[in-house]
C-alpha cells in the first residue's frame, strides 16, 4: 500500500515535467483561471447581481454551460465504454481518453453549479443524512447523486486501468466489468436526469415536453464525440507515442452523423408540434426563432446554430467529407458550436421567456459572467491536461513500476 | 547527485504544499472574531431542531439583527394554529390596480428597497380581449389615475398551493408547506440554486441577487423566523400570507391596505369564515388550475351567488 | 333547622352558579355577528347633530334645488330622488327607510340595503368591503358611507403607486 501511494506521487510528478510548450499552455490556462477567479471574487462579494440573471430569467449562462457539459460527459463514456465489451480494437485503445474527458466534464459541471449558487458555502445542505436532501422528490437531488456517482465510477475505472498498466498488467475484467456494465445505463441516466430536471416543471411549457430527454441524448451524442475527435487529434500530435487509429476516428464521426440526424429530426418534430397547434405555448419557440413582441436577441444565434448543425450533419454523413481531416475538423467545430448554442442558451433562456406572468426579459450574459465561465472552462482544460500528463506515460509504457523478475510482467510493445 | 535532486524535489513539493495551504487558509474566515459565523454555518435544518436549539438560533439571529440595524428586532416562531388552513380571496370586480397592497407588503415584510423587491405583482388586462391571457398583460402600467376605463386588474402573489411544485423541486427542503397551508422558506437553509423559481408557475418567488438593502428606521421589528425577518444575499423569498400577523390572528397587511376591500382572508376549515362563504357562494376560479397545483388563492367576482 | 341552613345556602349557591354557567341565550340576531363593531359615521366637521340648525326650522317637502345651505351636494344617486327619500324630515338626526321607519346614522347600512340587498348580504358575510382586525376574532367593519359617499357613490379614480422597476434597470 505504501508503495502504491509512493508510486502514485511519482506519477503525479509527471505533471510538473514538460517542455516549453507545455509550460506555456499551463501558464495560459492558469492566467485564464485567475481572470475567472477574480471575476468570481466580485460575484462572491456583491452577489449574482453582477450577472445578467434576474427574477424573470433566473438561470442563464452558467446553467447553459452545465447542461452542455453534462451531455459531453455522458457521451464521452457511452460511446467508447462499450468497446470494452464488443472489442473493436481501434476504439478500445482510446477508451481511457474518453473516460478522462468524462471526469473533466463532470468536474466542470460541478464547478458551474457551485458558481451559480447564491449561497455556495451552504452546499452541504444538499447532502443526504448530513443535510436534508429532498430525495426522491427533487430532480436536483437526483442530479447530485448521479453526477457524483458517475464521477466516482469513471475515476475508479480510469485509475484502476492505469494502475494495472503501471505495474505492467492487464486490467481484470472481473473487476471493471461490473463497473462498465453499470456505467452504460448510468451515463444515459445522468443526461436523462438532467433533462428531467427541466422536463418536470409544469410551469415551463417549453421544457414540459416529453421530447426533451431524447433530444438531450441525441445532441449529447453529437457534441461529446466531436470534442473527443478534436482532442484525440491533438493528443496524437502532442504525445507522439500515442497511437490513435484513423478507423476509430472515422467510426466515431459516422456515429455523430446518425446522432445529428436524430437530433435534427427531433427538432423538426418539436417545431411542428409547437407551431402547428399554435397555442400560446408557442411563444417561447417563437421568441427563440423569430422574436416576440419585438424582442429578438437570440434569433441570430439560433439560426446560426441551426445552419452549423445542418452543415455539420451533411459533412459527417458523406464519407468523402467525413474522411477528409480538413472537412472533418470543420464539421466537429461546427457541431460543437451549434450544439453549444442550441442546448445551452437556446434551451435555458426560452424556458423563461415569457415568464409565468407573461413578461419578456431579454437576458444576455455580462462580462464578469463570461469571464467566470472562461475560468471554469480553463479549469477543465487544465484538469484534462494534467490528467493526460499523468496518464499517458503510464499508457504508453514509458512509466512502469515493476521489480525485475516480477510475475506477469509484460513489457510494452516497442 | 540523486540526493541533491531529491532535495530539490522536496523543496518544490514543500513549497507547493505550503502555497496551497496558504491559499486555502485565506479562504477561511478565521478573522471572524465572533463564533456566530460558525454557528450560522453549522446551523441544523429547522424542522429537525428541537425547541431549545430553535431558541438559541433565534437568540443568535436577534443579536445579529440588533448589531446590523441598531434596533431591537424580535424574531418569533409561532407555530401553526391547529384546525387552520389559510385561504385568500381576491375580488376581481373590485381591484382598481392602485398597488397599495404591493407597498403595504413591502413595508410590513421588510422587503429590500434597493434593489427593489415586490412580492405582489399587479397585472393589467384589456377588457374585451383575451381574458386573463397573461402573455398580453402589462405590469408596468403607470397612468395618472386608476382604474383606467377599458382595463381590469389582477394582483398575483404566492398562491400557497396545496400541491406546490416549488416544494417538490427544492433539493435541500429549504421550502416546505406548513400545517396551516403556508409555504415557507428557511432563509438560513436555502442554498440559492433557484430551482424553485423555475418551478413556480405564478412567478411568485424572488431572489436576493445582492444583499437586500433597507434602512434601519424602515425595518418592521415584529418578525417571524419563516416570514418577514431580514433576509440575506443569495436566498429566495416570497409572500408568506404575513405569517407573523396571521399566526397571531391578524389579517395580512395587503388585506388591510386595500382601499376597495378587494382582498379577503380567513380559515378555510371554519365553516363560518368569510373564506368558506366566499368559496361556497361566489363563482371562484384559480390561476392555471390545469397544472393541478391546487392553490389557496381564489379569484372571484362579487356579484351573484 | 339550623343544620339545614348551611345545606340550603349551598343549594342556592349551586343554583346561582348553574344560572351563570348556562346563560339564557340572547334572541337570535341574524343581522350582525357579535364580534365586531362598525366605525362611527364619517360626518363632516361640525355638521352633526343636524338638529342644531334644523330644530324649529320649518319643513319644506317640495323637491327642489337647495340654495341657502347644502347647495354643494349634488345628488348623483337614485335618479329622480331627493333629500327626503333618505333623510328624515321630522328628525334630521336620523334617516328613514322607504316604509317610513326611522334608522340611526350608525346603522345606515339598513337604508342602503333596501335597494342594494345583495351587497348588504355580502357585507354581512364579510365578502363586500374592507375589514380590518382579526380573522379569527374581532373585526372592524366600515359603514357603506365610509367608502361610498351616498350623494355621489361612484368611486373616484385615484393615483396609482409607482410600477415596479424593470429587471434590466436593476443593477
Amino acid at each position: 500500500m505504501a508503495s502504491l501511494i509512493k508510486n502514485f506521487f511519482i506519477a503525479v510528478r509527471q505533471i510538473f515535467i514538460g517542455n516549453t510548450k507545455y509550460y506555456l499552455w499551463v501558464g495560459f490556462l492558469l492566467f485564464l483561471i485567475l481572470l475567472g477567479g477574480s471575476a468570481y471574487m466580485s460575484q462572491a462579494q456583491r452577489g449574482l447581481i453582477i450577472t445578467g440573471m434576474r427574477d424573470q430569467v433566473s438561470w442563464g449562462f452558467y446553467i447553459s454551460n452545465f447542461t452542455f457539459l453534462v451531455g459531453v460527459a455522458a457521451a464521452a463514456v457511452l460511446l467508447v465504454v462499450p468497446a470494452y465489451l464488443y472489442n473493436f480494437k481501434p476504439i478500445k485503445e482510446i477508451v481511457l481518453f474518453g473516460e478522462l474527458l468524462a471526469i473533466t466534464a463532470i468536474s466542470m459541471c460541478l464547478l458551474f453549479v457551485m458558481i451559480d449558487m447564491g449561497q455556495p458555502l451552504r452546499g452541504w445542505h444538499i447532502l443526504p443524512f448530513i443535510g436534508a436532501m429532498n430525495f426522491p422528490a427533487s430532480l436536483l437531488a437526483w442530479d447530485v447523486l448521479v453526477l457524483n456517482g458517475y464521477l466516482a465510477i469513471n475515476t475508479c475505472i480510469a485509475f484502476y486501468v492505469l494502475y494495472r498498466l503501471s505495474i505492467g498488467k492487464e486490467y481484470k475484467m472481473s473487476v471493471i466489468g461490473p463497473l462498465i456494465i453499470l456505467s452504460i445505463p448510468w451515463a444515459v441516466s445522468i443526461h436523462t436526469v438532467t433533462a428531467f430536471l427541466y422536463n418536470g416543471l409544469s410551469a415551463r411549457p417549453f421544457w414540459n415536453a416529453s421530447i426533451l430527454a431524447p433530444r438531450f441524448l441525441a445532441s449529447a451524442f453529437c457534441s461529446g464525440p466531436a470534442i473527443m475527435l478534436i482532442l484525440f487529434q491533438i493528443i496524437r500530435k502532442v504525445f507522439k507515442d500515442v497511437d490513435i487509429d484513423d478507423r476509430a476516428i472515422f467510426k466515431i464521426a459516422e456515429l455523430i452523423a446518425y446522432a445529428m440526424a436524430i437530433n435534427l429530426f427531433l427538432l423538426g418534430a418539436e417545431t411542428f408540434e409547437v407551431f402547428y397547434s399554435g397555442t400560446i405555448h408557442e411563444y417561447p419557440m417563437q421568441y427563440l426563432y423569430f422574436g416576440l413582441h419585438g424582442k429578438a436577441k437570440l434569433v441570430p444565434y439560433i439560426w446560426f446554430a441551426t445552419f452549423l448543425n445542418v452543415t455539420a450533419f451533411l459533412l459527417f454523413l458523406l464519407p468523402k467529407t467525413r474522411e477528409n481531416y480538413t472537412t472533418l475538423n470543420m464539421a466537429c467545430v461546427f457541431v460543437i458550436i451549434g450544439v453549444y448554442i442550441e442546448k445551452g442558451m437556446g434551451l435555458v433562456i426560452p424556458g423563461f421567456v415569457p415568464d409565468p406572468l407573461g413578461e419578456i426579459y431579454e437576458y444576455g450574459p455580462t462580462t464578469p459572467e463570461v469571464l467566470v465561465t472562461i475560468g471554469v472552462w480553463a479549469t477543465g482544460a487544465l484538469i484534462y491536461t494534467l490528467l493526460l500528463k499523468f496518464a499517458i506515460p503510464i499508457y504508453t509504457g514509458k512509466l512502469r513500476f515493476v521489480t525485475k523478475g516480477q510475475e506477469g510482467y509484460r513489457s510494452p510493445a516497442p | 547527485m540523486t540526493e541533491k535532486k531529491a532535495e530539490k524535489y522536496i523543496d518544490r513539493r514543500t513549497f507547493l504544499r505550503g502555497a496551497a495551504l496558504g491559499l486555502a487558509a485565506t479562504a477561511l474566515p478565521l478573522d471572524k472574531a465572533d463564533a456566530s459565523f460558525w454557528e450560522a454555518f453549522f446551523q441544523k435544518y429547522y424542522r429537525e431542531m428541537n425547541e431549545e436549539e430553535k431558541k438559541k438560533v433565534i437568540q443568535r439571529l436577534e443579536k445579529e439583527y440588533a448589531q446590523k440595524y441598531k434596533k431591537e428586532i424580535k424574531v418569533g416562531d409561532e407555530k401553526a394554529l391547529p384546525g387552520v388552513l389559510f385561504g385568500y380571496g381576491l375580488d376581481l370586480s373590485r381591484c382598481i390596480g392602485c398597488r397599495r397592497c404591493v407597498y403595504a407588503c413591502v413595508d410590513e415584510n421588510n422587503q429590500s428597497k434597493d434593489p427593489q423587491i415586490h412580492w405582489i405583482t399587479v397585472l393589467r388586462f384589456k377588457k374585451g380581449e383575451k381574458f386573463l391571457d397573461l402573455e398580453e398583460s402589462e405590469k408596468y402600467y403607470n397612468p395618472s389615475q386608476v382604474p383606467e376605463p377599458g382595463y381590469f386588474y389582477m394582483p398575483v402573489q404566492c398562491q400557497q398551493c396545496e400541491n406546490p411544485p416549488c416544494v417538490k423541486a427544492c433539493p435541500t427542503q429549504a421550502t416546505w408547506k406548513e400545517p396551516d397551508g403556508i409555504v415557507v422558506v428557511d432563509y438560513n437553509w436555502c442554498i440559492g440554486c433557484r430551482y424553485c423559481m423555475a418551478a413556480c408557475p405564478y412567478g411568485a418567488r424572488r431572489f436576493n441577487w445582492t444583499t437586500p438593502n433597507r434602512k434601519p428606521e424602515e425595518i418592521n421589528p415584529k418578525t417571524h423566523y419563516l416570514g418577514n425577518r431580514p433576509r440575506y444575499k443569495g436566498v429566495v423569498e416570497k409572500c408568506t400570507f404575513c405569517i407573523q400577523r396571521t399566526r397571531n390572528g391578524r389579517y395580512p397587511a395587503c388585506v388591510e391596505a386595500c382601499p376597495v376591500g378587494a382582498r379577503k382572508f380567513g380559515n378555510l376549515l371554519d365553516p363560518d369564515s368569510e373564506m368558506r362563504q366566499l368559496i361556497e357562494h361566489k363563482r371562484v376560479f384559480r390561476l392555471k388550475e390545469d397544472l393541478n397545483t391546487n392553490p389557496k388563492f381564489y379569484y372571484f367576482f362579487a356579484y351573484g351567488r | 333547622m339550623k343544620k339545614y341552613r348551611l345545606t340550603a345556602l349551598i343549594f342556592i349557591g349551586l343554583l346561582f352558579s348553574l344560572f351563570w354557567a348556562f346563560p339564557v341565550p340572547a334572541p337570535a340576531d341574524e343581522d350582525i355577528p357579535k364580534k365586531f363593531f362598525v366605525a362611527p359615521p364619517p360626518f363632516s366637521e361640525g355638521i352633526f347633530p343636524c338638529s342644531q340648525c334644523h330644530k324649529g326650522m320649518p319643513v319644506n317637502r317640495t323637491p327642489r334645488k337647495l340654495e341657502q345651505m347644502h347647495q354643494d351636494i349634488v345628488l348623483r344617486h337614485m335618479p329622480g330622488g331627493w333629500c327626503f327619500d333618505c333623510h328624515n324630515p321630522n328628525n334630521r338626526d336620523t334617516l328613514r327607510l322607504a316604509n317610513g321607519n326611522v334608522v340611526q346614522f350608525e346603522e345606515s347600512y339598513n337604508l342602503c340595503g333596501q335597494c342594494h340587498g345583495t351587497v348588504l348580504r355580502d357585507w354581512k358575510m364579510g365578502i363586500h368591503g374592507k375589514r380590518t382586525g382579526m380573522w379569527n376574532g374581532e373585526k372592524q367593519y366600515l359603514l357603506c358611507v365610509h367608502c361610498h359617499w351616498p350623494h355621489d357613490p361612484k368611486f373616484k379614480s385615484i393615483k396609482p403607486l409607482p410600477p415596479p422597476i424593470q429587471p434590466s434597470d436593476i443593477r
